[in-house]
């Protein structure tokens, strides 16, 4: 390393017991900034130099094609679809394991953790064996025409599956942390239940619902293993943004892998920057919230 | 946690977001499914699905335009024909567990038996339903080289000599590698030399074996690592197209083998007649002489060149193909030279 050799040079000097040494802070967040770019920054550079290796009017070219419109829109679809529904979910599940005491609680928090546990790949064949057309469900799932697997309806599944813990997880700390005095205090004063959910414990928890919506939200664009077992890649119809860029890779079209890749890298970093202004916009609030 | 004085004024501000929360949720779901609802719709009566591997992207895209509008000319309605893509072997499991292809074109004979095999939705005899063994195209296994040949690669024998670097994958894990160390095999045979010397000697020469070909295609054109690729013809052509064919040429060995990549009709997934009567159509007009065109065109070899542009079939030089029959058939090769302890593990770490 370059700075430690003047350093070593140097004479010593008194510091003050408190504060690292301005070399020492030096380093580390030079440190923390090379593995960042290394690690981080070089690679999204080199994705957006890819997809731009052949100009604009080539890389938008490639988005415009059929096969590439209809899987960012079935990623947004699947995306719109499966978010909500883990947001009523996760929030459900929160509620009942941070406002209430019952049997059995702990068994269903590991349960809730089970999809970050499972490799997505295992998750993905799970849904083939049970609604493949090898089990007795499936063949007749199939025989009647609504097949799950290798059709859109897996694709949900599977996203529903691998996104299922993040909203509950980013919930249940916050809330347990809260506590229940709130409530408790609405209930004395008379509110009913729902009153007391939608007045009291949802304007709590709406930060951290929003962190638990944008993390679900990013993982189920980019879910690759999970979705890439139970699609059956039918061009144009079960064909997500992620399994697209695969795709057009082993096609030996990079820039159009690379220039969906880029898109899909933009999505998120709109929400991050959507994340951002909303913190920015409401900091009052949020400091407020976190007072405790 | 302390006092509570500040719930009753931030519960009493954020009140009436509640509410709104839940409106959005659902009218968000709801999007959702309607998005869904029209892709559901988007199916006509006359579809056709065909299950396809990696590279054929562009092969089938030309050839479904082509053979939409011929079917069309012989009175019919259009047809609507998806295609999917993906690893050969993988394909073949997806249509076991349920993808309902009416038709498969994949790259191995192999793959579509395991298809008949497991499963009653194609017949044993399936190879014997379209000539030519049921591959209306073939490919073979060529060097791609870099611009101008600086090493003057002709031919097997240049691989072997000292200072070559060979990049190929590692055949335990990918289906094209088998393909490759069986042609220097081959050559080795055809042409009085110990054949276990040679392979041994050739691999070598190789500084890093990756998974499969298109990693093995990385490393000789992104990381520069390699005089000579070993590679699919129809994917040298590819990645040539891609690349920019100022920076590569093509070799074609004097011995190389023949790979038939198959097609077949999946009865089992035909629920009438007249769809029966499209995905036959779909397979025997790949041996017309326009289908045949079609593949010339995107970089197979094909049967019959009659409807071809004279410059598709001059792109493919003459080359002694050997086919898997050679060396005894898969059934013989496949544990011979790859099991664990074959022919390929005593020769690759042998020192």
């Amino acid at each position: 390393m370059a700075h430690c050799v003047p350093l070593a040079a140097r004479p010593r000097r008194l510091r003050s017991a408190t504060t690292e040494p301005r070399v020492v802070k030096g380093v580390l967040i030079a440190l923390c900034l090379a593995v960042l770019s290394v690690l981080l920054f070089a690679p999204l550079i080199a994705v957006f130099d890819e997809a731009l290796r052949r100009g604009w009017a080539f890389a938008l070219a490639s988005l415009g094609e059929p096969d590439a419109q209809a899987a960012i829109r079935l990623t947004l679809s699947v995306a719109a679809l499966v978010v909500p529904l883990n947001a009523a979910f996760g929030i459900a599940a929160a509620w009942a394991i941070t406002k209430f005491d019952w049997r059995g609680k702990a068994w269903v928090i590991t349960l809730i953790d089970l999809p970050f546990s499972i490799s997505p790949v295992v998750a993905g064949l799970l849904f083939v064996l049970m609604f493949g057309a090898n089990s007795a469900f499936g063949a007749w799932l199939v025989a009647s025409g609504f097949p799950i697997v290798f059709a859109v309806p897996g694709i949900v599944l599977a996203t529903l599956f691998i996104t299922f813990p993040f909203i509950a997880r980013e919930l249940i700390p916050v809330m347990l942390e809260q506590g229940r005095a709130e409530e408790e205090a609405a209930l004395t004063l008379g509110a009913s239940g729902s009153r007391v959910f939608l007045t009291v414990t949802l304007p709590n928890i709406r930060w951290a619902l929003l962190y638990g919506v944008l993390l679900c939200n990013a993982r189920a664009m980019g879910e690759f293993g999970a979705v890439a077992v139970v699609s059956g890649k039918i061009r144009g119809q079960t064909t997500t943004m992620p399994l697209m860029i695969e795709m057009f890779y082993n096609e030996y079209l990079s820039v159009a892998a690379f220039t969906m890749a880029s898109v899909l890298a933009l999505l998120a970093f709109v929400t991050l920057v959507l994340k951002s202004a909303l913190e920015w916009r409401h900091a009052d609030q949020l400091a407020a919230t976190h007072r405790h | 946690m302390t006092f509570d004085s500040d719930i009753l004024p931030s519960a009493r501000a954020a009140s009436p977001q509640g509410p709104d929360a839940w409106t959005s949720l659902a009218a968000a779901t709801l999007l959702g499914l309607a998005a869904l609802v029209g892709f559901a719709q988007a199916a006509p009566a006359q579809a056709l699905l065909n299950v396809s591997y990696d590279p054929t992207r562009e092969l089938y895209r030309d050839y479904n335009a082509w053979f939409a509008d011929w079917w069309v000319a012989q009175g019919h309605p259009r047809p609507e024909i998806q295609t999917s893509h993906g690893g050969s072997g993988a394909q073949a499991r997806a249509v076991i567990d349920g993808l309902g292809a009416q038709v498969v074109t994949l790259a191995l004979a192999s793959d579509i038996d395991a298809i008949a095999s497991r499963t009653d939705r194609i017949p044993a005899e399936w190879q014997q339903a379209l000539p030519q063994n049921s591959s209306p195209y073939t490919s073979t296994i060529v060097f791609l080289v870099r611009e101008g040949n600086p090493e003057t690669i002709q031919d097997w024998d240049d691989l072997i000599r000292d200072g070559i670097e060979v990049i190929t994958p590692n055949p335990k894990t990918s289906g094209g590698a088998r393909w490759n160390y069986l042609a220097a095999w081959g050559y080795a045979q055809e042409n009085g030399l110990d054949p276990r010397a040679f392979v041994g000697a050739l691999y070598r020469n190789v500084p890093v074996l990756d998974t499969g070909a298109r990693g093995a295609t990385t490393t000789f054109v992104q990381r520069g690592l390699g005089d000579v690729l070993l590679a699919w013809e129809n994917e040298a052509y590819l990645a040539l197209a891609e690349l920019g064919d100022d920076q590569f040429d093509i070799v074609v060995p004097s011995i190389s083998v023949l790979a038939e990549p198959p097609v077949a009709l999946v009865p089992g997934n035909v629920t009438d007649d007249a769809t029966r009567a499209l995905a036959s159509a779909y397979l025997e007009q790949l041996y017309s002489p326009e289908g045949q065109a079609i593949a010339l065109r995107n970089f197979y070899r094909a049967w019959d060149t009659s409807a071809a542009a004279p410059e598709d079939v001059a792109r493919f030089p003459e080359v002694n193909r050997l086919p898997i029959d050679y060396f005894g058939g898969w059934a013989v090769a496949q544990p011979e030279h790859f099991a664990d302890g074959g022919v390929f593990d005593q020769i690759y770490t042998a020192p």
